[in-house]
């Protein structure tokens, strides 16, 4: 991001204070907020008998005649040229159908980069894939192998002979510490923030601690491994892919073969867990190349050795955080320093330095953060980029602070509620951090909690209890559409080009049109997750449900304007305009006037009409500019902690979250309970193996990547203030990333509450605690 | 993977006849040979499948166990006789693997476990002295948390990753095996080598030799009162950071019969024998429990990823054997 984006965005700012807040989308409270029917009710998940029976088709059960396999040979070096390339042992190997290497593979443009220029990118690094003998990261691509079975792929995969001159590689964090870049934004934001004089009010302040907090590269691990099955019709390209963003592979994939978006078809109607990881890596562009070269169909299914190879991650950080505050605990000063590994042909963002822009009011912030380039596989989004890193620096650091004044630390973040966005002053669209933190306060027994470390105790398992403040931006993307279709049976069928990586989207998405539309749930039926539906932006940040949401709500203002065109004179809606009904009972009604209705059916029938069918649209989004719009929540932990050996065992994990209107308790539930479990192995367990000699991954399977099991994960309660936020559709803001936040630093406190260590660098394995 | 041939072994005569002759692998479970070979770490050009050979458990006259090699690891943990008279046998079986890993693994196949250690496992990006003799090693530097701090050498610093077997190692089993030279029987602690300038030779196995069984000695106070205790980076389904075995037998407070045995130390499964012998006759106080760990774990050499398995192997020894003394400490 660039000085000119800085310029633009900081414009468009300034110019919205200016505009009156009823102009903006959101400018009244959207009537679902309050008025719900099937909104808010538990409800399972509509596809859930088709995924127990096993009927639920994934990417790589696509059936398809003539399907070759695909096995890939990842490079060993992470910086060289190949010299040599000794294919024929392969080729020859049984069932192989084709050899792709960098001397074989079709001519291919870069994927256009993820990013806010293009609503169709989804490029996650700026490399050519296998377009010369260059080695830029250690597993990179070097041959692809097809046979008519996977495991003749694999094996021909084995017999690739490959050479390299290995070229001096930056693959060391501490050394590329030193050349770290500083760009001018982060995401939406300037990088450096200076408000106020935070080193000048850092000295004076009558408390304050200094202290630098380190996250280790996180690699994904969802339970369906990347796999796409792909075929070319002529110039039309055939994806049944996994992914989260069906259009941005459209758009790229045209991009990359030259050809027409409108000749790329992407479909996915249900992936097995996404978190960021399911975009477009190398992987389906290898697949689309490998099929256009032997003219037959591909699948590719990722090992889990390949997965963590290719598919970027969270990445390292390391950050500093001071924070100074007066003797009643109310900050004066926030400093906020830190680095990220980011190649340099990396798109993604960890912006951990956001998070602690918005969270507490303070006086001053000295906010600022730096890439480190290496020669490594790109990083990108895993679920709460920036603020599931973030959080763990600036509420550890709290939680330091608060032991440092001798205060509870709920008290120190009740001090410090933010009224306004601290940085900006612009208006909370809605925010009650202390609603999340009283209600889970009561429901953990906070009262049980000894302010003074390593005082309980059970055996040889010392007791801690701690609390951290998590966090997540509000984001609604612009241009997803939905098109409602109403037929003359009065039933209403909602498409969209939206993903189902298991949160529920078609699920709730029904409940939100029939409450819409004034219908039953069983009169609404709703289709996502292909290309030739209308466009669905990513699911990603938090967004799918506000943006689909949207797109919804502005189409049934169509369907409304539609129907009274479609009804005429001879109707008691006659002379109505848009703005006086609203939809109920199967139909339109005068608004206050229950009298003056009529159903869809009747209205369809006596046009002579099928159906009827509008597209709306989720427009801009000017109203994250004009409110600071950010959920939060509060995280309690309480944990024990073996005197002997180290070992923590979570007891208990609650989780309040303050996300405006929860849609679906059931799916809500999951949602957040899932978030907390990868929070969980964020605080306890996981952690890629980077041996920094090579620049190689040595943590490629489950058994050494440690994801949290069934014994690590306590009972978890999870609460909601349900208070609506007046600026989003359907009073709600997203759910699917805040769960991950705030939960390792709760742990990290609860840890220093039970031992009085402090453990700074996650995970926190037992070698961390020296319990003495 | 590499493909292979497959036979099922109907008997160990069977077993025998196809097992000799060059590249044959004898296949229990499968839940580490096949991941191996799906790793590209071995290769066979037959499997010689011997789950079908005896898989039961039974006691000889003398009050010994016999067990099968064959038999499950979920069938022998959860045997009434391994439970009621070698608790910590039971317990190792149980903190290993998973359920359904558990369900398929055999016991000869358990004992025939290969190292975790990382390098070992990368056939394309790594070096190791024991998949490839004189390459070198990578763990040497690099990951070595999960590695050893006893008996290493400077060609390999693996360790040997079973939880059962240091269990029996604690209960002097012996191994039966049976080979184109006849049969023999010897004890489990002799049975697995330790690196020196030869990382590959792991046990004193010999070609075409099979393990048919295992044979637990008549039980003891020792065998009975015992534990078996696994400390790992998460709760369940990981390999050993380190693990305890431990028996004692506490007669007017002092130490009567003590056995402790070491996981996840060494590229064997580790019998704590200055420690027994140190306690053996000793007050069971925690302090000679603390003093017998030290003692043990004195010639302990660590590398710069694992130096806090010595005060955590210490530290749970003295818990384990603290805990077995109960009320007689």
């Amino acid at each position: 991001m660039s000085k000119l984006q800085n310029a633009l965005v900081g414009g468009v700012r300034t110019v919205l204070e200016h505009i009156p807040a009823a102009w903006l989308p959101g400018a009244s409270p959207d009537h679902l907020a309050e008025r719900r029917v099937a909104l808010g009710t538990q409800q399972p998940r509509i596809d859930g008998p088709e995924k127990v029976r096993g009927m639920a088709r994934f990417a790589a059960e696509v059936p398809m005649d003539e399907l070759l396999h695909a096995a890939f040979v990842h490079s060993t070096i992470a910086r060289g040229t190949i010299v040599e390339l000794d294919i024929a042992a392969a080729e020859a190997a049984p069932g192989v159908g084709l050899v792709m290497t960098h001397r074989n593979a079709p001519k291919m443009k870069v994927p256009p980069s993820i990013g806010l220029t293009s609503m169709k990118a989804a490029g996650n690094h700026t490399l050519p894939i296998m377009q010369d003998a260059e080695i830029r990261w250690n597993g990179q691509v070097v041959a692809v192998i097809l046979a008519e079975t996977r495991e003749q792929a694999d094996h021909a995969a084995s017999l690739v002979n490959v050479l390299y001159d290995a070229a001096p590689s930056r693959t060391r964090f501490e050394e590329g510490k030193a050349n770290a870049r500083t760009p001018h934004s982060i995401q939406m934001d300037q990088n450096r923030l200076e408000k106020g004089n935070a080193t000048k009010k850092l000295a004076q302040a009558a408390v304050s601690i200094d202290a630098t907090y380190s996250t280790p590269w996180e690699s994904h691990n969802p339970i369906e491994p990347h796999a796409a099955t792909i075929a070319w019709e002529g110039e039309k390209l055939i994806v049944h892919d996994a992914t989260q963003m069906i259009h941005g592979t459209v758009g790229s994939l045209a991009k990359v073969f030259g050809i027409k978006d409108d000749d790329v078809f992407v479909s996915s109607p249900f992936v097995g867990g996404g978190f960021g990881a399911k975009g477009l890596w190398d992987h389906q562009i290898l697949g689309a190349a490998a099929a256009k070269l032997t003219g037959r169909p591909v699948r590719i299914r990722l090992s889990r050795e390949s997965m963590h190879r290719l598919v970027g991650g969270r990445t390292q950080t390391e950050q500093r955080v001071a924070l100074g505050a007066d003797a009643d605990g109310k900050l004066k000063a926030l400093l906020h320093h830190g680095y990220a590994t980011k190649p340099r042909h990396s798109i993604t963002d960890e912006a951990f330095s956001q998070t602690g822009r918005s969270l507490y009011a303070c006086e001053s912030f000295d906010v600022v953060q730096h890439y480190v380039d290496l020669d490594l596989l790109a990083n990108s989004f895993m679920r709460a980029p920036g603020e599931a890193p973030g959080t763990f620096a600036i509420e550890c650091a709290m939680d330091e602070l608060a032991h440092a004044l001798n205060m509870d630390p709920v008290e120190l973040r009740r001090r410090n509620v933010a009224t306004c966005d601290p940085v900006s002053g612009a208006p909370h669209s809605q925010s009650d951090m202390m609603a999340a933190y009283d209600m889970g306060a009561e429901r953990i027994g906070w009262d049980r909690r000894s302010p003074e470390p390593r005082t309980r105790s059970e055996g040889e398992w010392l007791i801690g209890m701690g609390c951290a403040t998590g966090t997540f931006p509000f984001l609604r993307m612009p241009g997803t559409a939905a098109r409602i279709t109403v037929d003359a049976t009065g039933h209403a069928h909602v498409a969209s080009a939206a993903h189902e990586m298991g949160m529920g989207t078609a699920t709730v998405q029904r409940q939100h049109a029939a409450d819409r539309l004034g219908l039953p749930l069983d009169s609404v039926s709703v289709t996502i997750g292909d290309s030739t539906l209308p466009y669905g932006a990513l699911a990603g940040g938090s967004s799918q449900t506000a943006s689909l949401g949207a797109a919804i709500s502005a189409a049934s203002d169509k369907l409304a304007e539609q129907l009274l065109r479609l009804a005429g004179n001879d109707t008691p809606l006659a002379g109505l305009k848009p703005g006086e009904v609203e939809f109920a009972d199967g139909g339109l009604r005068k608004i206050d006037d229950p009298s003056r209705h009529e159903t869809f059916a009747s209205i369809l029938g006596r046009a002579s009409q099928a159906e009827v069918s509008v597209t709306g649209e989720s427009k801009a989004p000017m109203e994250m500019l004009k409110f600071s719009m950010h959920s939060t929540s509060a995280v309690f932990c309480e944990l024990r902690v073996s005197e002997v050996t180290g070992e923590i065992r979570i007891d208990r994990l609650v989780g309040a979250f303050d996300c405006g209107r929860i849609l679906n308790a059931q799916t809500a539930t999951s949602q957040f309970k899932g978030g907390m479990i990868m929070g969980l192995g964020m605080a306890l367990t996981e952690e890629t193996l980077l041996d920094e000699r090579s620049g190689r991954i040595m943590s490629t399977s489950l058994a050494e990547y440690h994801v949290p099991v069934h014994l690590d994960v306590p009972d978890i309660d999870v609460l909601w203030t349900d208070i609506p936020d007046p600026r989003t559709p359907m009073g709600a803001r997203g759910i699917g990333e805040i769960g991950t936040t705030g939960v390792a630093a709760a742990v990290a406190n609860a840890v220093f509450n039970a031992t009085g260590v402090r453990v700074r660098d996650l995970p926190i394995t037992l070698d961390k605690l020296d319990l003495g | 993977m590499t493909p292979f041939a497959y036979r099922s072994a109907a008997n160990c005569a069977e077993a025998l006849s196809l097992g000799t002759g060059g590249d044959v692998r004898f296949l229990g479970g499968g839940t580490n040979l096949v991941d191996l070979l799906r790793q590209n770490v071995e290769s066979a050009a037959q499997l010689v499948d011997v789950s079908r050979l005896s898989g039961s458990i039974d006691e000889t006259d003398n009050g010994s166990l016999l067990i099968g090699a064959s038999v499950t690891n979920s069938a022998l943990a959860a045997h009434p006789l391994v439970r009621s008279r070698y608790p910590m046998l039971s317990r190792a079986l149980l903190a290993g693997a998973s359920a359904q890993i558990r369900n398929m693994a055999t016991v000869g196949g358990n004992v025939m476990q290969r190292t975790r250690c990382v390098y070992f496992y990368d056939a394309d990006g790594a070096r190791c002295n024991k998949r490839q003799p004189g390459s070198g090693c990578d763990a040497i530097g690099g990951f070595n948390r999960y590695h050893a701090i006893l008996g290493a050498s400077q060609d390999c610093i693996a360790t040997h990753p079973s939880d059962m077997c240091v269990a029996l190692v604690a209960l002097d089993a012996l191994v039966h095996l049976d080979g184109p030279d006849g049969q023999r029987t010897m004890p489990l602690a002799g049975f697995h080598q330790l690196p020196g300038t030869h990382p590959e030779i792991e046990t004193v196995l010999q070609p075409g030799e099979l393990i048919t069984a295992i044979e637990l000695p008549p039980a003891t106070t020792a065998t009975t009162n015992s534990e078996y205790r696994k400390v790992r980076d998460r709760s369940s389904y990981a390999f050993a950071l380190i693990a305890v075995a431990g028996g004692l037998e506490v007669v007017d407070g002092k130490v009567a019969d003590v056995r402790i045995a070491l996981g996840g130390v060494a590229a064997k499964p580790w019998r704590a024998e200055r420690a027994e012998a140190a306690l053996r006759g000793s007050p069971a106080t925690r302090a000679n429990f603390m003093a017998a760990a030290a003692e043990e774990l004195a010639p302990a050499q660590p590398l710069d990823g694992n130096a806090f398995k010595i005060g955590l192997v210490q530290r749970t020894i003295a818990a384990v054997l603290t805990s077995l003394a109960g009320d007689q400490a």
